[in-house]
């Protein structure tokens, strides 16, 4: 295109944005059906904290890889303009009867999914109407931006650490995240990335008679703890890559959610950072951990 | 006691064979396969079919779909291309209820789940949708635990049982399951499908000789090394056959047939017939505990309040001594009820009646009170849960029955003690009616001033063995 440069998209902001049905459902909105009388304020007020910083950040879209739209075969993109129905947790389905209703930038879905194609990965376009959107990337959606007024990009979890190992996973999921990045920056929009999933991830077997009785609520034991407290230090600190580094042992041990390839997909978008993330909430989910962090991208690369 | 279940089949969960039998010549022998069990299924005079389905995994315990009448679209997570599955089935919700309610009474966590919209997942509704075409035989569908080990997994199959045999209850029992579960992690042509690895291939076919030799006992025995050898890890472990099995007895010498066995893009999927009829054969090796009850850890919750905020729930700080059960002719004692407070068994047999000590709430091993103690060591009163206290009386009375070789259908009268009628009747007499009361004893409810530890209520039972 000769005398007209597009302008050159970019990453505004990446973040791990855990899904737990149960936040949506303390907070009692109007698209949820159960009612509720609160509960983990910590984390829902981490995510006050997030919203109010990504309304300072211009963006366009929200792309988002959700651990519970499980792909065997390849990842897969949501690939119509258009969602809406009701979403029913299938595991805690007294909390989560949700009536969804977004819209999927399909123009950059269609363009990380040539890039993932070009690079090798086994990729396919979800273009059957009657799907129904995963209670993850709803959650997650909801969480970040409870209007629904952004188009999304919607990224299936590959289950390839099942078949292979988190090694294999992480290989795949840095491309995946580098092709992701690329499509990004070409498409000359502004996106925020969103990892929608927790970090040690061992539940309680038994659910209190009132879900959202806090006096239960705690981490399932002191060495998840100790694992959910060091993945977070490495963030606050800008040691990205450490993180990558240990994937294998923090996956295995605190049995993490981060298994289905979100976080080290993020962290590929956003080019394994350097710079200090900021951790806007951490607290525990039916004794799982759950940490709301954002990484500021629009202050610390050029944009 | 005849056994309740007319036929078993194992069949495989992914959408091929409903959706495109047509694309590959293997879907469509599955399909035929499919087809040929759904015309026995009609014929064999079931009142039920009961599902087993691995792609609907569950945490908190086991969920039991309650709804009547289900009615969705489902469309699959890979196979979104294949097409989409609309749905309408017809759900025994009674029967679901009353499972949920006797496998509380065998120790379990479970629910019920009706709400509309709820995502039933693929392996039931290529099951139902194939099976049972017209819905003329009411369906219970059942999850999988994916924290659920052996024993919690045929102990759901024995409460299962309990409600068909107080039902009077004829059923089909399937598990909707793949074989080996290596899916090919490429898109293929529906032509090139095939056994993703020769090793998956000589297991499954291993298996299904099992299979097809009755001997259903030696592959639910054989569980955890087929789950090693064939099943890609963490995604659904090889359980269903613990559940199978149980619900047959775990027999060995049944009369089984594999209707088909084939590729689903690198899966094993079988569809496979057992029939009770005894084929003759010698009888199983078995060598794993025949559990009853399960004691495994399940209240994740109750144990850490007990170490914390709740210490005076535990009665062996302020309350009576505890004693060992008395030993003699005829006693009964077990290890999974609460220690006794005097000098007696927990029950004790005379002919084929088997009479028990009052029983309290009191939980084996910890002594702490489900639902809290009435009052504290110094003799204030603390607000307690009536509802739980009855549900935990209730599992410790079935534990003791089980010791005993009797069981919660086989009770024959009911004596309560409440310490405070007014506050707690309501309470007791809506888990009474959910547990015991279903079995229809006689009933006797008494008001009394204390018990003699901080407990709301008491039950005294008579039962045949
Ligand atoms: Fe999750």
């Amino acid at each position: 295109m000769i005398g007209r440069t597009m302008a050159k998209g970019s990453i505004v902001a990446g973040c791990l944005a855990p899904h737990p049905p149960h936040l949506v459902y303390a907070e009692n909105p109007p698209q949820n059906e159960p009612t509720s009388e609160g509960g983990w304020e910590q984390l829902r007020w981490g995510y006050e904290r997030l919203r109010e910083s990504l309304s300072k950040i211009d963006h366009d879209v929200l792309v988002i890889l959700s651990p519970h739209w499980q792909t065997y075969v390849g990842t897969h993109f949501l690939g119509l303009p258009h969602f809406e129905g009701l979403s029913v947790d299938p595991i805690f389905p007294n909390l989560f009867r949700y009536s969804y209703d977004l819209n999927i930038d399909v123009e950059l879905s269609k363009a990380i999914h040539d890039k993932a194609a070009d690079a090798g990965l086994a990729v396919k376009m979800m273009e059957n109407p009657d799907f129904r959107v995963d209670y993850g990337t709803i959650t997650t959606g909801h969480m970040v931006n409870p209007a629904f007024d952004k188009p999304l990009v919607v990224i299936s979890s590959n289950r390839s650490r099942h078949y292979y190992s988190v090694e294999v996973m992480q290989e795949m999921m840095m491309e995946l995240g580098r092709v992701t990045r690329d499509a990004i920056l070409e498409s000359g929009k502004k996106a925020v990335v969103l990892a929608s999933n927790s970090l040690s991830h061992r539940h309680f077997t038994t659910e209190s008679d009132v879900p959202e009785d806090m006096s239960k609520e705690h981490i399932t034991s002191h060495a998840m703890h100790l694992w959910d407290m060091r993945i977070i230090e490495y963030m606050r600190t800008g040691q990205a890559q450490r993180i990558i580094d240990e994937m294998p042992e923090f996956t295995e041990q605190a049995i993490a959610e981060s298994d289905g390839g979100g976080l080290t997909w993020l962290l590929s978008t956003l080019t394994v950072p350097s710079y200090p993330a900021i951790l806007h909430g951490y607290g525990t989910i039916i004794g799982t951990g759950n940490a709301i962090v954002e990484w500021p991208c629009y202050a610390h690369e050029e944009v | 006691m005849t056994n309740p279940i007319l036929a078993s089949y194992v069949v495989p969960v992914h959408p091929h064979p409903l959706l495109v039998p047509e694309q590959n010549e293997g879907w469509q022998r599955l399909r035929d396969a499919f087809d040929e069990a759904r015309d026995h299924i009609k014929e064999c005079g079931a009142d039920l079919i009961i599902i087993y389905s691995t792609t609907w995994p569950s945490i908190i315990g086991h969920q039991i779909q309650a709804d009547p009448n289900p009615t969705w679209t489902l469309v699959d997570q890979d196979f979104h291309d294949l097409g989409s599955m609309d749905y309408s089935f017809r759900i025994d919700a009674e029967f679901a209820e009353a499972w949920n309610q006797a496998n509380h009474a065998r120790g379990l966590q479970s629910r019920t789940v009706a709400y509309n919209g709820f995502p039933i997942d693929v392996g039931s509704v290529v099951a139902l949708k194939l099976l049972n075409p017209d819905n003329a035989i009411p369906a219970v569908i059942v999850s999988s635990n994916v924290y659920a080990n052996r024993a919690e997994t045929t102990v759901l199959a024995k409460s299962c049982l309990d409600v068909l045999q107080s039902t009077g209850k004829k059923a089909v029992a399937v598990t909707a399951m793949s074989m080996s579960n290596r899916m090919f992690t490429e898109f293929i042509e529906a032509s090139d499908d095939k056994i993703h690895s020769l090793k998956d291939d000589e297991w499954n076919r291993k298996v299904l000789e099992f299979l097809e030799e009755g001997r259903l006992e030696d592959v639910a025995q054989l569980s955890r090394t087929i789950h090693q050898q064939i099943r890609v890890q963490k995604v659904v472990t090889f359980k269903p056959m613990w559940w199978l099995s149980a619900m047959n007895d775990n027999r060995n010498d049944l009369t089984g047939r594999v209707l088909a066995y084939e590729a689903l893009h690198g899966a094993g999927g079988a569809v496979v017939h057992l029939d009770p009829t005894s084929n003759g054969m010698g009888d199983k090796e078995y060598d794993e505990d025949d559990v009853e009850v399960y004691h495994g850890e399940r209240n994740v919750l109750d144990a850490e309040s007990v170490d914390e905020s709740q210490a005076s729930d535990s009665v062996n700080e302020h309350g009576p001594a505890l004693w060992e059960p008395a030993e003699g002719k005829d006693a009964v004692n077990t290890d999974s009820a609460p220690k006794p407070v005097g000098l007696y068994p927990h029950a004790r047999r005379v002919g084929d009646l088997l009479y028990l000590s009052g029983v309290g709430p009191r939980q084996p091993g910890t002594n702490a009170i489900p639902g809290g103690a009435i009052r504290d060591g110094d003799g204030n009163p603390l607000e307690y849960d009536i509802k739980a206290q009855t549900r935990a009386v209730v599992e410790n009375i079935a534990r003791i029955l089980e010791e005993a070789g009797s069981s919660m259908e086989k009770v024959v009268d009911v004596t309560s003690f409440l310490v405070d009628m007014d506050r707690d009747f309501a309470g007791y007499n809506e888990v009474w009616a959910e547990t015991l009361g279903h079995y229809g004893p006689t009933r006797t409810t008494l008001a009394i001033r204390a018990l003699p530890t901080p407990i709301a209520v008491e039950m005294k039972v008579i039962a045949k063995i």
